[in-house]
């Protein structure tokens, strides 16, 4: 019971880490900052629209993949992986 | 061969192929049709998750969207992909591991009430129903034959997009991928390709394309949110989550998913803003001429004739003058569509890939409506036969049911997409405003707060799209009769400035709080639904997807 419960909250704190990221991308460099970001450019792009239109979706993807792999250590870490069900 | 002779000839082998992989893997079971057996590799079903996922909309209008409303066009962007991060993380893993073929089963089973399934039954049909008008009829077959033609639809559609933009960004800076195109020099030029648009358009007196925001950043942040929730909410995407062999396998299927829209999302933003460029060094040409109107390019004349471009010469000199201020500007209309259509023959691009687009476009509504089509009929003999009505019929009857559920769905979809009613155009935002307002925040309380019950998810889902929908209606006019609404549709009257397509994410707020109040003043659910949530949060244990 108390290996589920710590699985939860790893969980959790996973998902909010992941959400951070996933909200600062977005709505903070792509929309809340994005004049004082527009000051700095990448190549031929200004940085805040750069996040705004290329850049956080490069990092869902990545954020996805992340979030996948490590659940996938934490399902074993605490033994409620789907393989011993085999 | 003629450019119309080539059209038919692609769009013709592309249809042969679908109907093909439809006929071949046909569903046998309730359990094929509904989830194609849950026996779907994770990147194969990303891949049509995808195909589902981009509808008509995001291959035609999103980048003449962006074109013409340039930063202000990153809400689409951002909201139609952030929406996935949400789906793995706080959805689709657990609702897997749930088992079970629908939304509605889910809602009705984790709030242990018939109500709450019916009440997302009617959540789900109204979102679905609005998206789908906006799509063409699409392919009955059922889940596994929707699988395999949706992921030949993808491969279509995403060649038909990403080879005329590398030509396109060939052509206009030497580079091919057009992600890098975008930030790159103009070809045998020191000027970055958005300096030099940013810099035409403020000549023209248009606003700069990297910095015009869309109404206001509030609108933006909201309009944003509101298109990611609803993404996660929409059933169609959902449902493609049941379909994965494990747990494990619909949190890296959300990757994949996004990965394979990833690359249409990427590349819009230099369709967009290469066709924009395109389009006006066509009529002001870098030389500093206008372009003379007797001497127009014929794919001017082809899209006159449809309608979507016009020209009115009012100062009478024979030539062109596209302008920001409308007594000047002479370019009267000009369709945001046309720019992903014609953006090929613009760019002075070979037939066959001309043709190609016209495929792709097709790909797309096809396989979006599908999906709608899909989720729709399994939600009236699922749902609301099986799990309320006649919970006594035979696999055979419900399969039967779901068919004719379905070719109900596609003559009623059909008629509409021919004989569109005046309110087609507003209701595609509408449908992710339902999805965002009611069905998301009813499935993620539903995993993540063990004490939510059925009152407040009812209350919830019910004060969610009841918001919305008023707000909506006030607007835009009830049923999108523009005659009856009854707050003009202007930034003065809107709510904070927020525009009615971006309020779902209010109307979601408004539901999590409500529900959350109500649960609080209503009995606890009953202990073994507080087990039911435990368990689905772990993925040990999680069997195929069973039908109960």
């Amino acid at each position: 019971m108390s290996q589920k419960a710590d699985y939860w909250k790893a969980n959790l704190r996973l998902i909010s880490l992941c959400l951070a990221i996933w909200f600062v991308v977005s709505f903070v460099f792509g929309i809340i900052l994005v004049e004082p970001l527009n000051n700095i450019s990448l190549g031929g792009y200004k940085l805040g629209f750069w996040f705004a239109q290329q850049g956080s979706i490069y990092v869902f993807v990545a954020l996805i993949f992340f979030y996948a792999n490590r659940m996938g250590k934490l399902d074993r870490e605490h033994d409620v992986h789907e393989d011993k069900d085999v | 061969m003629s450019l119309q002779a080539m059209t038919y000839l692609v769009v013709g082998m592309t249809f042969a192929l679908y109907i093909g992989i439809a006929i071949w893997s046909r569903a046998a079971s309730t359990k094929d049709f509904y989830v194609a057996g849950s026996h779907v590799h994770p990147v194969a079903n990303g891949m049509a998750t995808a195909a589902d996922w981009m509808s008509a909309a995001s291959f035609i209008s999103m980048a003449g969207l962006i074109a013409f409303m340039g930063y202000g066009g990153s809400v689409f962007l951002m909201g139609w992909t952030g929406g996935y991060v949400l789906l793995a993380m706080l959805l689709a893993p657990y609702l897997r591991k749930f088992g079970k073929f629908t939304v509605p089963e889910f809602i009705g089973d984790r709030y242990y009430s018939k109500t709450a399934r019916i009440v997302a039954v009617i959540c789900l049909i109204v979102a679905s129903v609005t998206y789908v008008i906006g799509q063409m009829k699409g392919i009955g077959g059922g889940m596994k034959g929707i699988t395999y033609t949706q992921i030949a639809q993808y491969c279509v559609l995403i060649f038909a997009y990403t080879i005329p933009a590398i030509f396109i960004s060939m052509q206009l800076t030497g580079m091919p991928i057009p992600q890098l195109g975008l930030g790159s020099t103009m070809a045998g030029s020191e000027v970055y390709l958005l300096d030099r648009l940013d810099m035409v358009l403020t000549d023209l007196g248009f606003a700069e394309y990297t910095t015009q925001a869309r109404l206001s950043y509030l609108n933006m942040f909201v309009y944003t949110m509101s298109l990611m929730i609803g993404t996660a909410g929409l059933p169609h995407v959902i449902i493609r989550f049941f379909t994965v062999p494990k747990v494990k396998d619909a949190r890296s299927s959300a990757g994949w998913a996004l990965v394979f829209i990833a690359i249409l999302y990427t590349t819009a933003p230099g369709v967009a803003a290469m066709a924009r460029l395109n389009l006006i060094e066509t009529i002001n040409q870098p030389d500093g001429t206008q372009l003379v109107y007797a001497e127009r390019p014929t794919w001017i004349k082809k899209w006159e004739e449809t309608g979507l471009l016009a020209f009115e010469d009012k100062n009478g000199d024979g030539r062109i003058t596209y302008a920001a201020d409308p007594e000047v500007n002479e370019a009267v209309k000009i369709d945001r569509d046309i720019m992903v259509l014609a953006n090929p023959e613009i760019a002075g691009l070979p037939n066959w890939v001309i043709a190609l687009v016209a495929a792709g476009g097709l790909a797309a509504a096809l396989s979006t409506a599908a999906g709608l089509l899909l989720a729709i009929s399994s939600a009236i003999s699922h749902d609301l036969l099986k799990g309320v009505f006649t919970p006594d019929i035979t696999e055979q009857q419900e399969l039967l049911a779901s068919r004719v559920a379905m070719a109900f769905a596609i003559l009623v979809a059909g008629y509409l997409g021919f004989n569109p009613p005046d309110f087609a155009a507003g209701t595609v935002a509408l449908a992710f405003g339902l999805a965002a307002s009611s069905i998301f925040p009813a499935l993620m309380m539903g995993i993540f707060n063990k004490n939510m019950n059925k009152e407040g998810a009812i209350a919830g889902m019910v004060a969610g799209l009841g918001v919305t929908l008023l707000y909506v209606f006030q607007h835009k006019g009830i049923m999108f009769i523009a005659s009856t609404a009854f707050l003009g549709d202007m930034p003065e009257n809107w709510f904070l400035g927020i525009e009615p397509n971006a309020f779902g994410a209010i109307g979601a707020l408004i539901n999590f709080a409500v529900a959350y109040g109500v649960s609080k003043v209503t009995a606890p659910p009953p202990e073994h639904i507080q087990h039911i949530v435990e368990d689905i949060r772990v993925p040990h244990g999680a069997g195929e997807a069973i039908s109960h």
